[in-house]
């Protein structure tokens, strides 16, 4: 080997191992500065709700070895529970309606006109977290609580989680509505290229044993992309776990309770790291920060785990 | 194999065959009127979030916004889109060259296992929530090295969040490049590192860029590591990398718009606008002039 080619070999390896040593960085400084609150919390902490500082004006105490406010404890059950109903909501929305454009632009779409089809529900994909959460605050809240809401708790009275109160339309539900639009745009577009690259000869056996042009799709098109969609759904479902600003701004944002319906106020893991953070800022004993820290590694670890299972799942052509 | 008896009976019409022939195309136009609503909702949504901002950005725009900086809820937004800038800057300087030079690693030596470790890191890390970052960035740089919160906190905050992203892209660039280029390099006696950089980068340079822009406007478009890593300020950025807060447009659009006042809501709808604008005449180009070139691109 020359040894400009060794230099070159050299240096770039060493660029790409900065990004092992992120995730490593990432993981061991959430671990460590999550150590306190993992020893305070123990186990409850996914198993309760109640999120509370203590007594700001009393003595720190001791308990199990750390130092907190009297009456301090950290459980996060609510935040658990709000991120994957939120999520899941989202992605019931999410996965028919992509589907759905998918289909339509790429079998009734012309194709000269596709591309700029296209981009009427990809672009979704650019529209920035914050922005989404304005239009989400002025625009989708206001319909749903006055035109919307009541009207789906009326007729739904009876279905357990649809019925009243239909309350003020920050909630579960908008929540889901909004993230099942942030993360469209990744079902529609790689399922829509799946679709067109499709062999064509599959479509015309089909249309020779005498199958309608939508039946070559249903029977014939979309069973062969059933692993893709799941990879990729999957891959949305990791982006609305942890979305956290439009979340943040539509949600409602729940302190220590369980959603009663599908109206009620919630908060995500994401969006209280958010909302906590000057508040957990003012606990003498930083127990509110390593509580914060404590999500963090418990997000990071959700969505690893969700991204590394999407990751495994896509195949390689469709992985970007 | 119910198609064939189906269409069996299609050819052979009698009254029954025609009842079931006619329930199928009601059943696959019902089918294609679903699929195109679907679409029709996707569309209606983005149209209606553009028109939104558009409408109310653009009443609110005024020459001050552009002169003047923020002084509480009022005045204009130039320290604000002064800090964006920066922020973003400073990221893309310090990931654009992890990116790419990983990026050149991961496709030129892709037989490596560590190659193939690294491409599946980049793309988990892809998809780690950005709050995470910023909540990294807090505990390390922010308190345990006592930046306090500021540009220098932002950046490099930013940096880990869209290098992996850049080195994807950059990856999937290079591998587009056909392996006769290659090929014809070597036989000509060129070193690797020269083949790579003066004919493969120049080959697939207008990929490359692309996702530059694409992670450009990512950057510019986020809030929440920035919250944990910059904060915010009234003033102009004096010019200390550490210890000083910045503003940013996106702080504005989320903070301002819960205040009970006209001026901060002219001030958020202002720089929804600004953002949104810039970030879809970015996406716009990369993607436009992209299907032109013949490349394809996903997600």
């Amino acid at each position: 080997m020359r040894p400009s080619d060794a230099l070159f070999r050299v240096t770039v390896t060493a660029f790409a191992a900065m990004i092992p040593l992120v995730l490593l960085a990432l993981f061991a400084f959430l671990l460590h500065d999550s150590w306190p609150a993992l020893r305070f919390n123990g186990f409850d902490f996914f198993t309760h709700s109640s999120w509370n500082l203590g007594n700001q004006y009393g003595n720190p105490v001791a308990v199990r070895g750390e130092q907190v406010m009297p009456g301090a404890s950290f459980a996060i059950l609510f935040l658990i529970v709000g991120t994957l109903a939120s999520s899941l909501i989202a992605l019931l929305l999410a996965v028919p309606l992509g589907v759905g454009a998918a289909v339509f632009l790429a079998e009734a779409v012309p194709p000269r006109i596709r591309t700029y089809a296209s981009l009427l529900v990809e672009l979704l994909a650019s529209v920035p977290s914050v922005v989404f959460g304005l239009w989400g605050y002025i625009v989708l809240i206001p319909f749903l609580s006055r035109h919307v809401y009541p009207h789906m708790a009326h007729w739904l009275r009876d279905v357990p989680f649809f019925g009243p109160p239909s309350g003020s339309g920050y909630g579960l539900l908008t929540a889901g509505i909004v993230l099942s639009l942030m993360c469209v745009p990744l079902i529609a577009a790689n399922l829509r290229e799946a679709i067109e690259s499709t062999p064509q000869a599959l479509r015309e056996a089909g249309l020779a044993v005498g199958a309608t042009r939508f039946e070559v799709v249903r029977k014939i098109i979309l069973p062969r992309l059933r692993l893709p969609l799941i990879g990729v759904s999957t891959l949305a479902l990791g982006r609305a776990l942890g979305e956290t600003m439009a979340v943040l701004m539509i949600s409602g944002n729940a302190l220590n309770i369980l959603p009663e319906n599908i109206y009620s106020p919630i908060s995500t893991m994401a969006s209280f790291m958010v909302s906590q953070l000057d508040s957990a800022l003012q606990d003498p004993t930083n127990m509110a920060i390593y509580g914060i820290a404590e999500i963090g590694l418990a997000l990071l670890l959700l969505s690893l785990l969700v991204n590394a299972l999407a990751r495994l799942l896509v195949p390689r052509s469709l992985s970007t | 194999m119910s198609t064939v008896t189906g269409s069996a009976r299609a050819l052979n019409p009698n009254a029954r065959g025609r009842g079931r022939q006619q329930r199928r195309a009601m059943a696959s136009l019902a089918g294609w009127l679903l699929s195109g609503l679907a679409f029709l909702l996707l569309a209606f949504a983005l149209l209606d979030i553009l028109r939104t901002v558009f409408v109310r950005g653009f009443a609110a725009l005024n020459l001050q916004l552009f002169l003047t900086p923020t002084s509480g809820i009022a005045g204009g937004l130039l320290n604000a889109i002064e800090g964006s800038v920066l922020i973003t800057a400073g990221a893309l300087l310090l990931a654009v060259p992890v990116g790419v030079f990983g990026g050149i690693y991961v496709s030129e030596f892709s037989r490596e296992y560590f190659a193939r470790a690294v491409r599946f890191i980049a793309d988990v890390l892809v998809g780690v929530p950005s709050i995470v970052f910023g909540l990294f960035g807090y505990l390390t740089m922010v308190t345990a090295l006592g930046w306090h919160f500021s540009l220098a906190a932002g950046c490099i905050t930013l940096a880990m969040m869209i290098a992996p992203y850049i080195l994807r892209t950059t990856e999937l660039a290079l591998r587009g490049v056909p392996g006769e280029l290659r090929e014809a390099g070597y036989a000509l006696g060129a070193s690797q590192a020269n083949l790579v950089t003066r004919v493969l980068l120049r080959e697939c340079a207008p990929r490359v860029l692309t996702g530059i822009l694409l992670a450009m406007a990512i950057s510019m478009g986020e809030t929440a590591p920035l919250i944990y890593t910059v904060n915010w300020s009234n003033y102009y950025w004096s010019g200390h990398l550490t210890h000083e807060p910045v503003a940013y447009l996106t702080y504005v659009i989320w903070s301002f718009i819960n205040e009970p006042f006209a001026s901060a809501h002219a001030l958020a709808y202002a720089a929804a606008l600004l953002i949104t604008l810039f970030v879809l005449a970015i996406t716009l180009l990369a993607r436009l002039s992209l299907s032109r070139l013949g490349v394809r691109r996903t997600s």
